[in-house]
């Protein structure tokens, strides 16, 4: 990786995204006793149980019931809580949409929607449960903040941003095991790109697990002699249009991956940005407007070409 | 506050409401003219509040959830005969650049309102909520919510419902209109309610029955509710009201769940609603 940032690590483990929510609410737990926890049945699913032990008298159990927790996570805010609602992604978003419009986002509370299973690695449980339309739902509210954190550690971090950052927050992070790649000393900063390497030729832009995937394509790229800019897009909104644009101004193409439907997610955040500012050849690895199946989380990212092959593939042709 | 005082805020604000859905042709007099007395009551001679330096957090005050937020007109006028703003910004109602917006809204910044509401269903959630974080902060204010009868159709009232009675919330003081009616007929005839009481109690609350037009009557059913905090029961009062009360030809249909009348219409209904203040 001879491009790489200093932010980059050879990872050594993998671990799953939502553990790293786990510890960092503990911690933030420990650092504000104004930070309270819900959770919709799914402790164990959501790394709640370390906060739940440590601080049974802040820790709410809701039952089955996510459209009752979004409204008790907003009244919770008036007398200064901060709640962290825990739910899989998909219960989190389009099941409690109009709750979290009005109560949450119109009214501004400071609730943080903090949601695992994000997408196609959820794996078998299939469609029913694999949202892909999670990003759009909620960059469209007005007051939402959207972060989509990398790795474990990361995810870490990002859940003691969003304890600081006072207004409506969703946070996605998701099951299974991915490698631990970012350094943990690297500052973590809401709104900001990471450039993780850097390049000439083209950017390649991900969230999430596919911010892995487009290291992974980089270094097979560079085989080719194609060097590419890495950007990781931790926070989807508010965006770094101006990091973006910079980027793009040196490469001249931009190939943006997301576990994601195609519509509505980050590549449309990044096709308008440029749209605007500095239209640019661009392409999407992302799902293509279908709903996804049951399999394991790698035969699912693999057929519907969620990986570092298809970054690959889709930026060769871009810059052919 | 003895009864003929708050008998003439009543009027009063009934006069308000129909003055200010009467002046932009839109919004909900019907439901409005028959919560009227309960909201009287509550904010003139019940709750705990500090209207002149309203903050977010309310700590140490009593709170008002209004989860049925299209009668926004009874709640704002309320609050602008209480003190939160002053009773001449009614006449911007449901206009551009208002404060005072068709529903009730935080974003313009209205003291008073801690929450929007509108979208049915989500405010005893809210409040709930509210009332959670009191029992954190040691904080022995009551929560109030207003709900209406239509409103429990929606599904969400009552899994808040199941939360209080498994929580032990017992700083909650909410109400339901009763008064039979939603915009597309008698609430029996859209989708019946069936046992009301019975439900409640089958979710754990305990339940309270009053006669919403009736300041003693509601005294008396507030002051029992007091005596049950600390017995780890929810209350809830069935409060029987007319829609349109006040108001001789608004009074116990749905046809005047949301539109506005005409200027000869408005005339009948002024003439039935002396003025007791100062009209805004």
């Amino acid at each position: 990786m001879s491009n790489a940032s200093p932010f980059l690590l050879h990872p050594t483990e993998s671990k799953d995204t939502r553990s790293g929510f786990g510890v960092g609410l503990y911690e933030v737990g420990q650092n504000n006793d104004r930070v309270v926890g819900l959770c919709a049945d799914l402790t164990g699913s959501l790394k709640m149980n370390a906060f739940r032990d440590a601080f049974p008298d802040r820790f709410f159990q809701v039952g089955i019931a996510e459209a009752n927790m979004m409204g008790l996570a907003a009244g919770m805010t008036i007398g200064g809580k901060i709640p962290f609602t825990g739910t899989f992604a998909n219960f989190s978003t389009g099941r409690v949409y109009d709750q979290i419009r009005q109560s949450i986002a119109y009214s501004d509370k400071n609730v943080k929607i903090c949601a695992s299973h994000a997408g196609l690695t959820l794996g078998e449980d299939g469609a029913t449960h694999q949202i892909l339309e999670d990003i759009g739902l909620m960059k469209m509210l007005p007051n939402m903040t959207v972060v989509v954190p990398a790795d474990y550690e990361q995810t870490r971090q990002a859940t003691h941003a969003i304890a600081g950052h006072h207004g409506p927050v969703y946070l996605r992070f998701g099951r299974p095991k991915v490698p631990v790649f970012i350094k943990p000393e690297t500052p973590f900063e809401l709104g900001k790109i990471q450039r993780l390497m850097s390049g000439e030729n083209v950017t390649l832009v991900a969230c999430g697990h596919m911010v892995w995937e487009a290291i992974q394509a980089a270094q097979i790229l560079a085989k080719d002699g194609i060097q590419a800019d890495v950007l990781n897009v931790h926070t989807i909104k508010p965006f770094d249009a101006e990091s973006l644009i910079e980027s793009v101004r040196r490469t001249g193409a931009v190939v943006v991956a997301e576990e994601h439907q195609v519509l509505g997610g980050l590549g449309g955040t990044v096709a308008q940005t440029l749209a605007k500012h500095h239209p640019t050849r661009m392409a999407h690895v992302a799902v293509e407007d279908q709903f996804g199946e049951s399999g394991t989380p790698a035969q699912l990212m693999k057929k519907y070409g969620l990986d570092a092959e298809s970054i690959v593939i889709k930026t060769r042709e871009l810059l052919a | 506050m003895n009864l003929q005082e708050l008998s003439s805020l009543s009027t009063q604000v009934r006069r308000d409401i129909v003055r200010m859905v009467h002046a932009v042709q839109s919004g909900h007099p019907g439901g409005s003219l028959g919560c009227t007395d309960l909201l009287v009551k509550l904010y003139f001679d019940t709750m705990n509040i500090d209207p002149e330096s309203f903050d977010m957090d309310g700590v140490g005050e009593d709170l008002f959830f209004l989860s049925n937020g299209h009668i926004s007109p009874v709640w704002y006028s309320v609050l602008a005969r209480r003190g939160y703003f002053p009773v001449e910004e009614l006449a911007t109602f449901r206009k551009l650049n208002s404060r005072l917006q068709g529903h009730p809204a935080t974003e313009e910044g209205l003291p008073g309102i801690r929450i929007a509401s509108g979208s049915l269903g989500q405010g005893l959630s809210v409040a709930l909520g509210a009332a959670q974080t009191k029992i954190l902060n040691e904080d022995s204010a009551w929560v109030y919510s207003l709900h209406g009868d239509g409103e429990l159709q929606e599904g969400q009232i009552w899994e808040a419902a199941m939360y209080a009675a498994h929580h032990r919330i017992d700083n909650i003081l909410s109400f339901v209109d009763c008064n039979g009616q939603q915009i597309d007929g008698s609430t029996e005839n859209v989708m019946s309610l069936g046992n009301l009481q019975a439900k409640w109690e089958a979710f754990g609350w305990r339940v309270l029955t009053a006669n919403g037009h009736d300041f003693q009557d509601l005294d008396r059913v507030i002051v029992e509710a007091h005596g049950y905090r600390g017995s780890g029961v929810p209350c809830v009062v069935l409060m029987t009201t007319s829609m349109g009360q006040g108001v001789d030809f608004m009074e116990g249909t749905h046809e005047w769940h949301g539109i506005a009348p005409s200027d000869e219409q408005l005339e009948r209904a002024l003439n039935q609603l002396p003025s007791t203040l100062k009209d805004y």
